[in-house]
């Protein structure tokens, strides 16, 4: 794939209602190929809503997401836009891999029957290969001897492991994590913080939700503060989080540290 | 269930001396036998009455000779044929149909979920017995029915005593069934929706890999509860002229008088037919807990 001058995700001007609450408000955000992005912020400023936006498992009231080249959601014809049938829908999220909070491992199957389900069942390709790239993607997260466990038979460590791999089968262009170690018990995190780590030094695109913000400071690239669905700030980690301009993210900062 | 009766967690450390002595130490005693008086009453309570209901039967006007006479009956094993193949075929159509409904129900599309909601609103409020007139008389309402230029056919041709009762009964319980399987549905995590959707899975591929997969669990003991009722259903199928069982077995009766003698005969090869049911349920149950885990 050639590199384009283009960001690879284009967020403009989204706006977000449930109901009477105003998840999104005018929210903007370019990320470049190859960076690692940390969003921050309390619950209920607009975070995961965004990260699900940029996958379609929401959708935007108005303005435009475009990911890898392509508008999502959306096909243009004669200055309108059509909404997109669903097979197209699916196609598109393939570009993004998503891991969940809550992990969402599908527990009828075993951990490589997780990973080779998306490569069989959507990309449509043969067994043998899908098994053989799933057992180097269980073993690049540390789990090469689980393949046979199933998720009920696996810490919430490595299950968020096994959803990474899960993730990353599908040959993503960019990565969302959704507060990827919020459910784990604290001695947990570090494992999966681990992989993620080095799926960031590979060189994944990655926009990851978080409360982790050693993990923010020392791996992304740009952290990006929100609050009452907007951006506050946004720069490079150093900045807004060692000196932080706007008093609404001193106060988040301050209060989370604390 | 065993008593523990030894010092709370904690005791491996040196005891204080106070504590100890407020109380006798019984970490040593044995826990005596528990004598089950009222388990004992009931035992023979119920000897009693099982030994009176079986001495009634013994003493009552049955020729148990004619239940095995007749046990083995081709009329009565041809019944017995053709109520077990209706109530496969008509759970086989009720589950088809069901499934269809259950996600037209779940589906986004309000004309699709109003459509599934009157289906099961008229069949589930209606009696069966009414619905099976309702198919064997169709005739009456439409003289002739068919694809206009393909195929045409007379209705009292077509609604055969069979066809009468398959879509009566399947159709019934295409109601009910599609219920259970909505609250299987239902009972699946959201988040293993999204999950399916984000490894860019369609709606339908996700409901066939994902979804269903996980519902059978939930939906298997009440759907099997449903084909046992179903297969005594089937005994209603006898006012459409439907040769199943129990109608061969009135048929019998109605010539020699022997009433209660087949009612018997009917009634053992229901209880056998639903004695095998329930290790096949057993069996199916298991293949669809994979990861459910030991605890289940």
């Amino acid at each position: 794939m050639s590199r384009d001058a283009r960001p690879l995700v284009s967020i403009v001007s989204v706006e977000k209602h449930f109901g009477a609450f105003h998840a999104l408000r005018g929210v903007s955000l370019d990320v470049a190929e190859g960076e690692v992005l940390c969003i921050i912020g309390a619950s209920g400023s607009g975070k995961t809503t965004l990260l699900r936006c940029i996958n379609q498992l929401a959708v935007p009231d108005s303005g435009a997401i475009w990911v890898a080249g392509e508008l999502t959601g959306y096909r243009l014809a004669g200055e309108r836009l059509h909404r997109l049938p669903e097979h197209e829908i699916a196609r598109q999220r393939r570009a993004t891999g998503m891991v969940f909070q809550r992990f969402n491992l599908f527990p009828h199957m075993t951990a490589l029957e997780n990973i080779i389900e998306g490569p069989l069942q959507v990309l449509g390709r043969d067994r043998a290969s899908a098994v053989a790239e799933a057992k180097e993607l269980l073993a690049r997260v540390g789990l090469a001897d689980k393949a046979g466990n199933y998720p009920a038979n696996l810490s919430g460590g490595q299950q968020q492991r096994v959803a990474i791999a899960r993730a990353l089968a599908m040959h993503p262009q960019l990565m969302l994590f959704d507060e990827p170690t919020s459910a784990l018990d604290p001695e947990l995190v570090g494992e999966v913080l681990a992989v993620m780590k080095e799926l960031a030094a590979s060189g994944m695109t990655m926009i990851v939700v978080t409360h982790e913000l050693a993990f923010a400071r020392e791996v992304a690239d740009r952290v990006v503060f929100m609050d009452h669905g907007a951006i506050v700030e946004a720069g490079s980690p150093a900045q807004v989080l060692g000196a932080p301009k706007e008093a609404r993210t001193q106060a988040f900062l301050s209060a989370v540290i604390s | 269930m065993s008593r523990d009766l030894s010092p709370p967690a904690g005791s491996a450390e040196p005891e204080p001396p106070l504590i100890a002595a407020a109380f006798p130490d019984v970490s040593g005693c044995p826990v005596a036998r528990q004598h089950h008086l009222g388990r004992w009453t009931a035992v023979v309570v119920m000897l009693v009455l099982l030994g009176l209901l079986g001495h009634a039967f013994a003493i009552g006007q049955i020729e148990w000779v004619f239940v095995g006479r007749f046990f083995f009956a081709p009329v009565i094993l041809w019944g017995l044929l053709n109520t077990v193949v209706m109530a496969v075929a008509a759970m086989a159509l009720g589950i088809a149909l069901g499934i269809l409904t259950a996600v037209m129900r779940l589906s986004p599309n309000p004309v699709l979920q109003a459509t599934a909601m009157g289906y099961v609103w008229f069949f589930r409020g209606t009696p069966v017995m009414l619905q099976l007139l309702l198919w064997f008389n169709l005739a009456l309402v439409f003289p002739a029915i068919g694809i206009p230029g393909l195929w045409e056919a007379r209705t009292v041709d077509v609604m055969t005593p069979v066809m009468a009762a398959l879509l009566g009964l399947g159709i019934n319980q295409g109601a009910y069934t599609s219920e259970v399987i909505r609250a299987g549905m239902l009972s699946v995590d959201i988040g293993q929706y999204e999950a399916a959707k984000a490894i860019g899975m369609t709606r339908l591929t996700s409901l066939r890999r994902i979804i269903f997969p996980q519902a059978m669990r939930v939906i298997l003991p009440p759907l099997g509860n449903e084909f046992i009722g179903l297969i005594k259903t089937t005994s209603l199928a006898s006012i459409v002229q439907f040769a199943e069982i129990l109608h061969n077995a009135q048929n019998i009766y109605y010539a020699n008088s022997r009433v209660i003698e087949l009612l018997i005969v009917a009634a053992i090869w229901y209880l056998i037919v639903v004695s095998i049911l329930t290790p096949l349920q057993h069996l199916l149950e298991k293949r669809f807990s994979r990861g459910a885990g030991a605890h289940r």
